[in-house]
């Protein structure tokens, strides 16, 4: 086991260079001299372009620039964007909101996702089932962007249930509407999943067995049937709180919250390339240490599954 | 008072700050010479009196006991050492003021320290020289990069970007600057000029979108927002009834022609297709389809909020008159010198917005004239500037212009006047010069404007640029404040905005 996290840690190492390497590359190397987007209209004097791609080291070859960046990230200094603000801080104050936002999300996908599924796969072919299966279907084909605005439209602005954005320290009761939305996107899966689960746990020997024993439905459904049935499900969640630690850009964006994502939004339409490079590489890492998780929780949830070196 | 703004794109030091959102705080938290009304006119803030005999040597004189926020004295010195830090290093985005804009005497690009000619007289009273006679030199001094600095910001520029000091109505208050979410400022109590805070206070609120904004302002969450978004534009009218605001901007929107292009040339030719081109666009359909009525078709080079504007007054302004036959007309006779082929290309940036209008304008071009008439789309905003500013665009190109300050000069000479930094077209009339030169040394704004005008008149026949469209604010304001209105600048005039009752 232990050599089993070290080897998949290691593998993560390529994954990081290649992937900073494409990123920074991608964002450096598009045409035009960010320089002059700082003067919008205005065209700089031949002086003003060269000292200013002297303080940002646009001067210098690309190679060169990619391992100052990379020493730098290396320090754990992901330097400053060009509002001389540290991507330390800014990450520190947003990614805290980010992390609140995705467990609200899971948190109303475990609750309402598996009460949902279960009911779903006690009762299949049923109303309900029937029912369920449409809804989340609906949900799952809209973009993630009409689904926010109609939520933001109808429950913030019409109905006044909750506030249309986020406000000043992102207080829970604020989170809620921006978590609901998210927790849409993959509430389908997760409805989908716990249903064709504890339909096949429901035909074991072993469920059969229980109520042979006399057992109550009221004990043998949470204790032997739900049980049994969460792991792919619990899998399945952690994957999508990994995707929305860093994925989550357009619906902050459009409630506002202020977290990674929505500060990546802001960094993408100022421009600020440093920012942009450090706030994805960090996503990117993020990204690869939850996909270590989960590969380690399913030994944990599973005991047949067994990790050899 | 809750206000919707953006995260700036620089530290808030004068010298650096170069866009709306650092300019707002700035503007709120800092007492320049002198400051704007409303309508564009200008009056003393921190000045007593501005005056020159010769518009060459100006001597200013400050009022007295003015204080920054720290309780340190406001004087002559405050105002020079800045000036000449501004000027001293060209990575600073509003050095070319002292240079380009604002030629001052000792200004260049290379920089180096106290090269501009400023003399401290008194503690009141300083003489600035310019390189030119320039008799609008006090309607430039409102912008945001002569406004005056404590000694504490020489020690750590940095930290004072983050925390600025400033002798405006405001000044930050405890919790100051929560980067990418909030700044908040209170009055201040040692400013003693005439834009005393009518509130108790102002908070910057950071929206990663307009439409963000605007759903606050619905619900009364934000309130005040200077840009109504794109998908709100049909109906914000209805949903916030007397509290929308549409009114002209100092805006003006053109498109470049490039003299380098074949056909295009600075001659009879080029000048013949241009005035065609520009007949050949509707510019009141496009104006009302694409942007729904919030932009007004240009009449001349400038813009109706600026003092002068006087469309009827300059000869040859007609050339901007939807006007098929003449269009036609005056290609043929183009085709007569030389005959046209190849394809009409306007270059824009795709990141800002722009497809819709440019591709209604070159195919008013091109079903007018009966010629292949396309858009070229950049991917963002710096590519486009690039190959502006390496001259090695092969097309037409978008440009506009927002005012640094309410004076035709502002943009006739950033734009036009021979061998000047923002001149894209190169273009390049020593008439036009000298008309410009002579109005800028006129003692009246009448007599300036008079000049002016006759200048627009030249670009008439040459058409450097061709003049499209002017802006126009369309912002709103929620149900708790009262007395909101927005300035020349588009930006709203916050001190003076109250609590509703």
């Amino acid at each position: 086991m232990f050599w089993y996290i070290i080897r998949r840690l290691l593998q993560g190492i390529p994954v990081f260079f290649g992937s900073t390497f494409i990123i920074f590359g991608m964002v450096f190397l598009t045409p035009g001299n960010p320089v002059l987007r700082m003067f919008g209209d205005r065209t700089p004097a031949p002086e003003q372009i060269a000292a200013l791609e002297a303080k940002f080291h646009l001067d210098q070859p690309f190679l060169t620039r990619y391992f100052l960046y990379l020493g730098d990230i290396l320090q754990g200094n992901l330097g400053t964007t060009y509002a001389g603000q540290s991507v330390n801080e800014i990450l520190a104050r947003t990614f805290p909101t980010t992390l609140r936002l995705a467990l609200l999300a899971v948190l109303i996908q475990l609750v309402i996702g598996v009460l949902a599924g279960l009911i779903s796969g006690l009762r299949k072919g049923g109303i309900f089932d029937n029912v369920t299966l449409l809804v989340t279907l609906l949900i799952i084909s809209m973009p993630v962007f009409v689904l926010a605005f109609v939520a933001q439209w109808i429950f913030g602005i019409q109905l006044g249930l909750f506030r249309p954005t986020v406000g000043a320290g992102a207080p829970w009761s604020d989170l809620i509407l921006p978590a609901i939305v998210l927790a849409g996107l993959n509430m389908a899966y997760v409805v989908r999943l716990t249903r064709a689960s504890v339909i096949e746990t429901s035909q074991n020997d072993f469920v059969r067995m229980a109520y042979g024993k006399g057992l109550s439905r009221g004990r043998v459904i949470p204790v032997h049937v739900l049980r049994n049935s969460m792991i792919p499900v619990t899998t399945n969640l952690a994957a999508d709180f990994g995707i929305l630690i860093v994925g989550a850009t357009v619906t902050e964006g459009i409630f506002n919250v202020p977290g990674v994502g929505n500060e990546l939004f802001k960094a993408i339409n100022r421009g600020d390339t440093p920012e942009i490079v450090s706030i994805v590489t960090i996503l990117v890492i993020v990204y690869v240490l939850v996909n270590i998780a989960i590969d380690l929780l399913y030994g944990v949830l599973d005991p047949r599954i067994r990790y050899v070196k | 008072m809750n206000v919707a703004w953006g995260e700036p794109e620089n530290p808030l030091i004068p010298a650096n700050t170069n866009e709306v959102n650092g300019g707002q705080v700035l503007n709120n938290m800092f007492a320049g010479l002198v400051y704007y009304k409303a309508d564009g006119s200008w009056d003393y803030d921190a000045a007593e009196s501005i005056e020159s005999d010769d518009y060459i040597n100006w001597t200013i004189k400050l009022k007295a006991d003015q204080k920054f926020s720290d309780g340190t004295p406001v004087t002559a010195e405050s105002f020079v050492k800045a000036w000449q830090w501004a000027a001293s290093n060209p990575d600073l985005l509003n050095q070319w003021w002292f240079i380009d804009a604002i030629a001052f005497d000792g200004g260049t690009y290379d920089g180096g320290e106290d090269t501009l000619s400023l003399e401290v007289v008194d503690d009141t009273t300083f003489t600035a020289k310019l390189a030119a006679p320039r008799a609008d030199f006090p309607v430039a001094l409102g912008y945001t990069v002569f406004f005056p600095l404590p000694d504490s910001f020489y020690d750590d520029p940095d930290a004072f970007g983050n925390a600025p000091i400033g002798n405006g109505p405001y000044k930050l208050s405890e919790d100051g600057w929560v980067h990418g979410e909030s700044l908040n400022l209170v009055p201040n109590e040692t400013y003693t000029g005439p834009r005393k805070a009518q509130n108790g206070g102002l908070n910057f609120v950071v929206y990663a979108t307009q439409d963000a904004a605007y759903a606050d302002l619905l619900s009364d969450n934000v309130d005040i927002i200077d840009t109504v978004p794109t998908s709100a534009l049909a109906t914000f009218k209805d949903e916030l009834g007397d509290r929308a605001v549409e009114q002209a901007s100092a805006v003006f929107q053109s498109f470049t022609m490039n003299y380098n292009l074949a056909h295009f040339g600075d001659d009879e030719e080029g000048k013949l297709r241009r005035a065609a081109i520009s007949h050949a666009i509707d510019r009141a359909e496009i104006t009302e389809v694409i942007f729904q009525g919030t932009r007004t078709p240009a009449e001349e080079f400038t813009s109706p909020v600026i003092a002068g504007f006087d469309p009827d007054g300059i000869e040859g302004s007609d050339v901007l008159e939807y006007d098929p036959d003449t269009a036609v007309e005056l290609w043929n006779q183009a085709n007569a010198i030389s005959p046209w082929e190849g394809t009409f290309q306007l270059a824009y940036n795709a990141d800002g917005g722009h497809q819709e209008w440019v591709d209604a304008t070159v195919n008013s071009i091109k079903n007018t004239l009966g010629i292949d008439a396309v858009g070229l789309p950049y991917p963002d905003f710096k590519g486009l500037r690039t190959e502006v500013n390496d001259r090695t665009i092969k097309a037409a190109f978008r440009t506009g212009w927002q005012f640094d300050f309410p004076s035709q000069a502002n943009i006739l000479g950033a734009l036009y006047v021979t061998g000047s930094g923002s001149n894209d077209a190169d273009y390049s009339n020593p008439e036009f010069d000298d008309l410009f030169r002579q109005g800028l040394a006129s003692p009246t704004l009448e007599e300036q404007n008079k000049l002016f005008n006759e200048a627009q008149g030249l670009l008439f026949q040459d058409l450097p640029a061709i003049p499209l469209w002017y802006g126009a604010v369309t912002a709103g304001y929620s149900t708790l404040v009262e007395d909101v209105e927005y300035g020349w600048d588009s930006w709203p005039i916050l001190y003076q905005v109250t609590k509703a009752e």
